[in-house]
């Protein structure tokens, strides 16, 4: 722990961290109250809770090269059975459930989700696998958007209000904002720790050559489940805080367009660190802010559509690789630069 | 439920098959080929529909016969010029890497929905087929039947004898067909294999905004349907195996089944029985029913 603080990429993470700890703090310094609460609620806020859900995705491609697209939907999942579980969501479908049960009992179902998904797609490598979890994601979301009985349809439930957390109602712009940021750090952490364990190192191996792995005697297929279950659970926390971020939940938040959205946030920051989620959930909750000032109102899609498309074109492994490669060009102008590496 | 209905909601599965087959014959054409997964083949659905849907207008209203006609060879060949643009200046040269081209085909497809609901708007749209397939005509067992979906089913059977005799019987078919096996070799023998590329990516192209036209004389064309597509297109080719026209025939004849027939039985729990079939599918055979291994 000591010995990674004093690293650079320690020292990177601790400040970060330490600066997101007093942003509340700061910003009614620089500017009025009202836009600083919405500063802190929909641009920092927002993009913790939606990189929450980015990490699960980064985390799968980054240490087992699995790109899934179900993880928009597995974050639903957990969403879904909380409004429906909860006391107090319009309309109630089951309710009688606290948060207390309700938002483990949700996170747990997103984990079945995600083993479900990894299940299905064991069998299956690189675009493969995008093609058979998008088609996932997009059947989950024709189904809670049909289904009536359940899921509401088309409207979704609304007013899932959070609980109140040591008497602040979760309302509150800094309940939302501290909460999430203990939970991203706390789930960042434990990706940081679980790659380097024994599983991580397998994980690892697997997406170098799983036959080797195999070789070795490990059960892939089980560890690959395994790792589903883990960004399940990720993606499980980040789909919790993401309904009640939102207060309610509608097909909406797991359609294509949500769906692609975390995979846009996933590959803008770089797959190739967890930390990388969270950069590309700010870029991409910056544009969506203020695409009004930079375009146009309306034309949102084209504008984070173009940044994406150069990111892709021009760095594969997102922001941080060229951030990365940047640093190294300034260190030694003479470094090798790896622009054929596929993501 | 009575024999009549049975077979009504049989020839409804047929006739959906036929434009989702016309559709993913597309996207199973490019995929076979060049491993490219075209994440936008929807969008080029939607562009050959709406384009084609801006030319027929204007000749609609002057009430000439031609009209659908014209909007229909304008889909397709706006969307196969498309098609090659995309493979001429960002997928051809990072040919090999997979992952990327899908996220390069991601990110165009955004841009284009977003730049057609910008020039075309919200309100759906839906062409009038020509009088010589307008109406209805009577089918033994099922009474009257509208025309055009006997129609979609012709194109839909004249699209895989067309693919089929292509592949078979022709020198560029011999092409594609050897290099869906190793493009290296084929290129070692003097072929030129980015042109062939550029002719496949064109025909699969043409082949979407055939389907975009056809679709949107079906069924209203609206926002969304670029998904909806490549949603279809997706699980065709999983279901039946990547790169086989016959496999793509199988995929959504079970696609199209599935879907009319789980509506009419549990119409809010429809979509699942598509899933069911992807996913047992998967479970039994990775390589989709005439995928071969690899």
């Amino acid at each position: 722990m000591i010995a990674w603080l004093q690293s650079r990429a320690g020292r990177w993470t601790a400040g970060g961290f330490a600066f997101l700890l007093v942003l509340p703090a700061i910003l009614p310094e620089l500017m009025p109250a009202n836009q600083a609460n919405f500063w802190l609620g929909n641009i920092f806020g927002r993009a913790i809770v939606f990189g929450i859900i980015a990490m699960s995705l980064t985390f799968l491609a980054t240490y087992g090269g699995f790109v899934s697209l179900a993880q928009m939907s597995v974050a639903g999942v957990a969403g879904y059975v909380v409004a429906i579980t909860v006391n107090g969501a319009a309309p109630s479908i089951v309710g009688g459930l606290t948060y207390v049960t309700a938002i483990p009992l949700g996170i747990v179902a997103a984990v079945l989700a995600a083993l479900f998904v990894g299940v299905v797609s064991v069998r299956t490598r690189d675009i493969y696998l995008l093609m058979i979890t998008l088609a996932l994601a997009m059947g989950f979301f024709r189904f809670v958007e049909t289904n009536i009985a359940w899921f509401n349809g088309y409207e979704g439930i609304r007013n899932v209000l959070g609980p109140t957390v040591f008497g602040l109602p979760f309302r509150d712009p800094h309940v939302i904002y501290y909460v999430s940021l203990l939970l991203a750090a706390t789930l960042y952490g434990g990706v940081l720790y679980l790659v380097r364990s024994p599983f991580g190192l397998v994980l690892q191996g697997i997406r170098d050559n799983p036959r080797r792995i195999a070789a070795l005697g490990y059960n892939v297929a089980l560890h690959r489940v395994a790792a589903f279950g883990v960004a399940g659970f990720i993606a499980g926390c980040g789909g919790v805080m993401m309904t009640i971020y939102n207060i309610g939940i509608s097909p909406g938040s797991v359609g294509l367009g949500a769906t692609i959205n975390v995979l846009i946030m996933s590959v803008i920051g770089g797959l190739g660190h967890p930390i990388g989620a969270f950069i590309g959930s700010l870029i991409f909750a910056f544009f969506d802010t203020f695409a009004a000032t930079i375009y146009d109102r309306n034309r949102f899609n084209t504008l984070i559509g173009i940044v994406f498309l150069v990111i892709v074109l021009v760095s594969p492994d997102g922001v941080i690789g060229l951030a990365k490669r940047s640093y190294a060009y300034l260190k030694a102008k003479s470094a090798p630069q790896r622009w054929d590496k596929p993501t | 439920m009575t024999l009549q209905l049975t077979l009504t909601i049989l020839l409804n599965g047929l006739t959906l098959a036929a434009l989702y087959f016309i559709v993913a014959s597309g996207f199973s054409l490019i995929f076979g080929l060049m491993r490219t997964v075209n994440m936008a083949h929807g969008s080029l659905y939607m562009v050959g529909a709406y384009v084609g849907y801006a030319v027929f207008e204007p000749l609609y209203d002057q009430d000439v016969w031609y009209a659908w006609y014209v909007g229909l060879v304008a889909g397709m060949a706006v969307a196969a010029v498309l098609g090659v643009a995309m493979q001429k200046t960002v997928l051809g040269w990072m040919q090999g890497q997979e992952l990327r081209q899908a996220l390069v085909t991601i990110g165009i497809s955004i841009i284009v929905a977003d730049q057609l609901l910008a020039n075309f708007g919200a309100t759906s749209r839906q062409f009038f087929a020509p009088d010589a397939i307008f109406g209805a005509s009577f089918v033994p067992g099922v009474g009257r039947y509208p025309t055009f979906r006997l129609f979609q089913i012709g194109v839909a059977i004249a699209v895989g004898i067309g693919l089929w005799l292509l592949l078979n019987r022709t020198k560029v078919g011999l092409m594609i067909r050897a290099g869906v096996d190793d493009r290296d070799i084929l290129s070692a023998c003097g072929v030129n294999v980015p042109v062939v590329n550029i002719v496949v990516f064109a025909l699969g192209a043409a082949l979407a905004g055939l389907g975009g036209v056809i679709g949107a004389t079906a069924q209203p064309l609206a926002q969304g349907v670029d998904g909806r597509f490549l949603l279809i297109s997706l699980v065709v080719v999983i279901v039946g195996g990547m790169g086989s026209i016959t496999g793509t025939a199988i995929g959504a004849i079970l696609v199209g089944l599935a879907e009319q027939v789980g509506q009419a039985l549990f119409p809010t729990y429809s979509v699942i029985l598509t899933f069911v079939i992807m996913v047992v599918v998967l479970a039994l055979r990775p390589q989709g029913i005439m995928g071969r291994a690899r």
